[in-house]
């Protein structure tokens, strides 16, 4: 009896195959989703959502959907939320066209700014999401987070569990970068002590001139309180960041109270240790897990995966307290039927015996009567164990190495057999009189061994050539004619190689006398070290730590400073009521004016204040001022994605009753808005490339002329929001006088044919000396002075002009060096100014050059392969015609600067401008 | 943070995607399967993987995969305990998290994901708030929604989210107002040939049960709290309280939730219930082998042992078994070499006995070592552990609930080593 209502969505998997080959399938669909019926409606799109899941194309679908965007129906509107993200990226310009505009506007200083601001936030709802768009946005910026730092170690036992992860993650990389390193002998740890050191003691000390003794800044002491108890959650993450702060940034004393944590996180999932194998390795190095060795013990029921890693710990923490307890652990594990696990084991003996010299010979012994083992694994995997450990301290040990000559027939992996022909013969002197025998035995089989083999047997061969001519030269012989018709190169080469070097003859004298020091050679003892090497450099926990590799977006954990940054950053006064950001939108609440965006705002933005006043009485006013920040911005989003259908869009809206209409915007805004803005972000990176350069400002209204108002403007070159085709000019009013002034606002403006979409007018300037910024935007269809008139309390009115520099009325363009000549090459003749300048030489390196250039036109730096020469792009602003800059240096500190665009007029003043800011300076 | 998921059932069929940032092509998965036909064994999977451009970070629970993809740096933790999540969400819905179960509910499983990760970034992983937004499936309500044409989507927005309680719906009301707790405890130990323990610990948990009318605030406080070697807390406990006074505070969820997880050092002596008899082993001559195992009662605490069960691997070499027990069932799958002796309850009396032969492939070598054993018991009304729950107080509510504690001791990873 399953659901009627869900069957239509399990066949959807037939629908789908049909669909591709039949568009009439999808023609059912579109009837259905254009139909009355809500119900119809409702199993269209579960369809659909079925055909999506699949991974098939529904999106020729589109417009059909989108429609429904406006139904009140919450289940059919989810559904179609579903559709719209999945498909709101292909189809871009149906959906998002709109919103594309709102990006380009968005800026990243702008971004920043909302951060800030929200980071200010005393709510635990906010703290998690703000800090995950701080990671992903600026994550540079540490600066925004000392006077948050005190309030985010409080809040974070009650932020939400993930947001803990991302916060715990972020204060310790601000922590590495703001305290002194705890890691020191001379350190004084008491947790309590900090304040009655500086009241009582501070006399007693001043004497001693103690500048040595290292005492924890007060603030790390916090960080590490207050996350202490998070060890206790029982999400994994937690724990791990947690402990990875730990490891960081306590007093390496301390590490060791979050190995508890850690050990129970092993019994969790049991995918944990795999992912985190590296983790726990390091870890285990510092002999942190021993009170806690038997959890590591293998059970026959691991997979391999966990029993390797296990191994690996025990091997770790293996020291002379325990090593016979692990021992007794591992021969266990030897017999294991699984025999890559038991090869590992007899590798971590091997280990063992060479870590702990106490161990060495039980170790040797014990892996000498696995010689004898009936597997053939076990017994290559300890011969080559012995090989190394005989390396290590050959002297007595000539009875095991006639012991595995004796083994040596019984032995058939390659490996095995390899190992102790070597040993042979390199301790040929040990055994005299075997070592011929097996060279004996050897030249019988040498046709059927591995490779591997045979070249030891010619070097056995060649050994005791040297030592034991008498007996083995006949043999030796033998085996380098064999060698010699081998069908492997490496083995013919050396073997020739070895017949050069050891028979002597005319021409290899020279070597032939060091025959015996070049084989017999004392070798270095091979280190028996574990599969993992150190990962110290990522931090720990991280998916850079756990691969291995620098992933995108690993932020480095710096070193700690040797001498502390300013603490008293971190302190926080009282918060002032007034906000910077709010009177933008509130200055828009009096006056009804044809901007659109603000207008609007405001309206949410009331209902907004009102719901989140009477709901949330226990949050903080400034809490609920962040999510009315966030509510504003999530509204013009909105707006922007839905700006198809308006009316519907907005019918619909009201319908939604408050409670309803708050909590699904209170709900999303913590993590969709903080989203929505960084991927706008992000993407209008990529469509402007702000070009540097120091901002001048221009003086618009002296204060004295403007009887207390004073104005300045500048070009903040940034795309206009209104229409691409203006220039921004931001002007800042500062109210000078000790009176309110009222109503300031743009009158007539001359040349009549100017066009300006100025900022709204502003009702009452109150604050005195406060900068509100306001932005005008001007069409630039000439470079001559634009004349306003700036009116203020309701009678003054002041003229004042604004001069636009040429190069202001450019906006950046990204071509390739090649675009740049084939564009250069159509603008020659008529369209080409140039001119020779004369530079000084402290301005020729290509900095300074651009540096200069950029800051006289709004121009973008184009590559050129040539180093004298320097290349810029731009268009203009009005009508997008390309300006293109080129800079050729020559000798003597002369350079050619040539100008191409159809703009004759402005190509000469730009020349002008840039002639003179070459020159200077 | 989390880009995409992908369900890929054990065949290696992709059977449900999930963006929530851009599309990102299957063909991702492609280094997943790589990698797993790389590892043979499912549970040998790398769990984190990279391919050029992004990096796929999975888990595998009951014969599904999950995989997600990812393309900043984030700890793969995070993104390992999310999946989880998912499946525990999964499994809470429908009552177990399988391919058909997903497939057959593909719209409460979208509208889950969507309402689980926003934007890549967890929101709700909540189970109690998500019940408020999207009911989890029932026959009867499934049958009511296909004659009304309601749906399982709730038109209201759980009001708790944005409180500081997220954990709790507002306007809990009930008739009968009940807290129940079960204390769950389980013995991992390994044992071996001789009967001497090598390594015993207790895991502990304690599931709640909680329906009370209202904001009840409740503590909850133990006879021996000492005992408790490391713990770990649902979201709802004070860490201060306990921290200070050893008690647990909280606000209670409404319905079932996991109220703490802890850990009895092994410094402690583990009671182990049981002791085993065993004899195995293969003749040198002759392709047979002999088992005989006898398992009788050690500390019990004067209490039943029940739902005894002893499953053993086998080596590959062992063809089949002719065996008898005294007690119980027993079966042996002969591809996957298991035995498995349902005992059932252990009686003092009689011991449970299985003894017989175990029939070879003839020519193979006689295997190195014999195979372990694992247990399976259950004691009911003990807790091994000795901890014991003193009182429960609630504040905040007028009325009187009912109480009540179970004590529950099972084994765990218990392995008898022959």
């Amino acid at each position: 009896l399953t659901s009627l209502s869900f069957s239509c969505v399990r066949n959807s998997g037939i629908c789908s195959c049909k669909c591709v080959k039949q568009p009439q399938m999808n023609e059912d669909l579109k009837e259905m989703l254009e139909s009355n019926k809500e119900s119809l409606k409702l199993e269209a799109m579960k369809r659909i959502v079925g055909l999506i899941s699949k991974g098939k194309n529904a999106s020729e679908l589109f417009p059909a959907v989108v429609k429904n965007v406006a139904s009140k129906n919450i289940e059919l509107k989810k559904l179609v939320y579903v559709y719209l993200v999945r498909y709101a990226e292909e189809q871009q310009d149906l959906a998002l066209l709109s919103i594309s505009t709102f990006q380009r506007a968005l800026k990243k200083e702008q971004l920043i700014e909302v951060i800030e601001k929200l980071l200010k936030d005393k709510s635990t709802l906010v703290a998690g999401s703000v800090v995950v768009a701080f990671e992903e946005v600026c994550p540079d910026r540490i600066d925004l987070i000392h006077k948050n730092f005190r309030k985010l170690c409080n809040l974070l036992v009650d932020v939400e569990e993930w947001g803990q992860v991302v916060i715990i993650n972020m204060l310790t990389r601000y922590a590495r970068t703001q305290f002194t390193s705890p890691w020191r002998e001379d350190a004084m740890f008491d947790e309590n002590n900090e304040k009655a050191f500086y009241d009582s003691d501070s006399e007693e000390k001043k004497g001693q001139a103690d500048v040595k003794t290292y005492i924890m800044d007060p603030d790390h002491r916090l960080l590490l309180r207050n996350t202490k108890p998070l060890l206790q959650s029982r999400n994994t993450a937690v724990v791990m960041a947690v402990a990875q702060l730990y490891w960081h940034l306590a007093p390496k004393h301390e590490v060791s109270i979050v190995t508890k944590s850690l050990v129970r996180l092993l019994r969790s999932h049991r995918y944990i240790v795999v992912a985190f194998k590296h983790c726990y390795n390091l870890l285990s190095k510092q002999g942190m897990f021993e009170p806690y060795m038997k959890s590591f013990y293998v059970r026959s029921t691991d997979s391999t995966h966990i029993k390797t890693l296990k191994l690996e710990i025990l091997t770790n923490l293996a020291n002379e307290a325990n090593i016979s307890t692990i021992l007794r652990e591992f021969q266990t594990y030897v017999k294991s039927q699984d025999k890559a696990f038991a090869a590992a084991t007899i590798q971590a003996i091997g280990r063992c015996a060479t870590n702990i010299s106490e161990v060495t010979d039980t170790c040797l012994n014990g892996l000498v009567l696995l010689l004898s083992n009936r597997d053939e694994s076990v017994v290559a995997e300890s011969v080559v164990v012995i090989k190394k450990l005989l390396q290590t301290q050959p002297n007595q040990h000539s009875d095991i190495i006639s012991h595995m000559a004796k083994l040596f027939d019984n032995i058939t992996v390659p490996m095995a057999r390899a190992s102790i022909l070597w040993l042979m013969g390199e301790y040929c002197e040990r055994v005299p009189k075997i070592a011929p025998d097996v060279l004996r035995k050897m030249a019988k089989t040498f046709t059927v061994e591995e490779d591997i083999v045979k070249l030891q047997t010619v070097n056995l061969a060649a050994k005791l050539f040297l030592t034991n001519s008498k007996q083995t030269k006949l043999l030796t012989q033998y085996i380098l004619n064999l060698g010699k018709y081998d069908q492997n190169y490496d083995i013919r080469d050396r073997t020739r190689f070895i017949r050069q070097l050891i028979v002597p003859s005319e021409k290899s004298s020279t070597l032939n006398k060091y025959a015996r020091r070049i084989l017999l050679a004392s070798k270095p003892a091979p280190v028996l070290e574990s599969a993992f090497k150190d990962r110290d450099r990522f931090q720990l926990g991280t998916l850079s730590h756990s691969l291995n590799i620098k992933t995108s977006g690993y932020q480095e954990l710096s070193e700690w400073p040797a001498v502390a940054p300013d603490p008293s950053v971190r302190n926080v006064e009282v918060i002032e009521p007034v906000k910077e950001w709010a009177p933008s939108v509130g200055k828009a609440k009096q006056s009804k004016s044809e901007d659109k965006f603000y207008s609007d705002d405001e309206e949410k933005e009331e209902n907004a204040s009102d719901s989140s006043s009477s709901d949330d009485s226990d949050s903080s006013s400034s809490s609920s001022e962040g999510l009315v920040l966030c509510f504003c911005f999530l509204v013009v989003i909105t707006k922007q994605a839905f700006s198809l259908q308006p009316q519907s869009y907005q019918g619909n809206h009201t319908a939604w009753s408050g409670k309803m209409q708050r909590a699904l915007f209170f709900r999303i805004l913590s993590h969709t808005l903080i989203y929505s803005f960084i991927s706008a972000f992000l993407m209008s990176c990529q469509v402007t490339t702000p070009s540097f350069g120091p901002m001048k400002t221009f003086e618009l209204l002296h204060h004295m002329t403007g009887k207390g108002l004073s104005a300045k403007y500048h070009f903040p070159r940034q795309p206009c929001l209104y229409q691409p085709s203006m220039v921004s000019v931001q002007v800042i009013l500062t109210n000078g006088s000790d009176h309110t002034l009222e109503e300031i606002h743009v009158g007539d403006r001359s040349p009549a044919s100017l066009h300006i979409h100025c900022f709204n007018t502003i009702g009452e300037f109150l604050t005195v000396r406060s900068v509100p910024r306001c932005r005008a935007q001007d069409t630039c269809t000439s470079v001559q002075y634009w004349h306003l008139k700036l009116f203020c309390t309701k009678e003054d009115q002041f003229s004042v002009s604004i001069q636009p520099a040429v190069g202001e009325l450019l906006m950046p363009s990204t071509m390739t060096e090649a675009d740049f000549c084939k564009e250069q090459k159509k603008l020659l003749g008529m369209n080409e100014t140039s001119a020779t300048i004369t530079m000084t030489t402290a301005n020729t390196s290509s900095q300074t050059i651009n540096k200069q250039v950029l800051s006289v036109a709004n121009v973008g730096v184009a590559p050129s392969s040539q180093n004298n020469f320097h290349r810029f792009a731009g268009r203009t602003v009005s009508s997008g015609a390309l300006v293109l800059v080129s800079l050729e240096l020559k000798e003597s500190s002369s350079a050619l600067l040539t100008i191409n665009t159809e703009k004759s007029i402005m190509a000469s003043m730009l020349l002008q401008d840039l002639k003179q800011a070459l020159t200077e300076a | 943070m989390i880009h995409s998921l992908f369900l890929i059932n054990h065949t290696g069929d992709i059977f449900l995607e999930k963006h929530w940032k851009s599309v990102i092509s299957r063909s991702v998965c492609d280094y997943f399967f790589e990698a797993k036909e790389k590892a043979e064994d499912p549970e040998n999977v790398p769990p984190v993987l990279y391919t050029p451009h992004h990096y796929l970070v999975s888990i595998y629970r009951g014969k599904l995969f999950f995989l997600s993809v990812i393309q900043t740096e984030v700890s793969p933790l995070f993104v390992i305990e999310f999946l989880h999540r998912v499946a525990d969400i999964f499994q809470d819905y429908f009552g177990e998290c399988s391919e058909a179960v997903i497939k057959d509910n593909v719209v409460i499983v979208y509208a889950l994901l969507e309402e689980m990760l926003d934007n890549g970034f967890p929101l709700a992983t909540e189970s109690n708030v998500l019940k408020e937004m999207i009911r989890p499936p029932t026959i009867l309500r499934s049958v009511v929604n296909t004659l009304t044409g309601g749906s399982n989507v709730g038109d209201t927005l759980p009001a708790g989210q944005l409180s500081n309680i997220p954990w709790r719906r507002a306007g809990v009301k009930y008739t009968n107002n009940e807290a129940y707790f079960d204390v769950i405890e389980e013995i991992d130990a390994i044992v071996d040939k001789s009967g001497t323990t090598v390594f015993a610990e207790i895991q502990g948990v304690i599931e709640a049960c909680v329906r009370l009318t209202g904001m009840p605030d409740l503590t909850l406080s133990f006879m021996n709290p000492r005992l408790l070697d490391d713990v770990s807390f649902h979201p709802c406990v004070r860490f201060k309280r306990w921290e200070s006074e050893r008690v647990l505070s909280f606000i209670p969820p409404d319905g079932n939730f996991r109220l703490m997880s802890y850990h009895v050092s092994s410094q402690n002596l583990v009671a182990i219930p049981v002791y085993v008899k065993q004899n195995i082993s293969f003749l040198e001559t002759g392709a047979c082998g002999r088992l005989d195992i006898t398992i009788g009662p050690k500390q019990t605490m004067g209490k039943m042992v029940e739902g005894l069960k002893v499953t053993i691997h086998m080596p590959k070499m062992v063809l089949s078994v002719n065996l008898t027990a005294t007690q119980g069932t027993h079966t042996y799958d002969l591809t996957a070499k298991v035995l498995v002796w349902d005992v059932g309850k252990l009686n003092p009396q009689k011991l449970p006995n299985l003894r017989g032969s175990l029939s070879m492939q003839s020519g193979a070598p006689k295997p190195e070592d014999n195979p372990s054993i694992n247990m399976d018991l259950k004691i009911q009304q003990l807790a091994i552990s000795g901890l014991k729950v003193s009182r429960l107080d609630m504040h905040g509510e007028k009325y009187k609930p009912f109480k009540g504690v179970k004590y529950l001791t099972k084994a765990g990873k218990f392995q008898v080593r022959t």
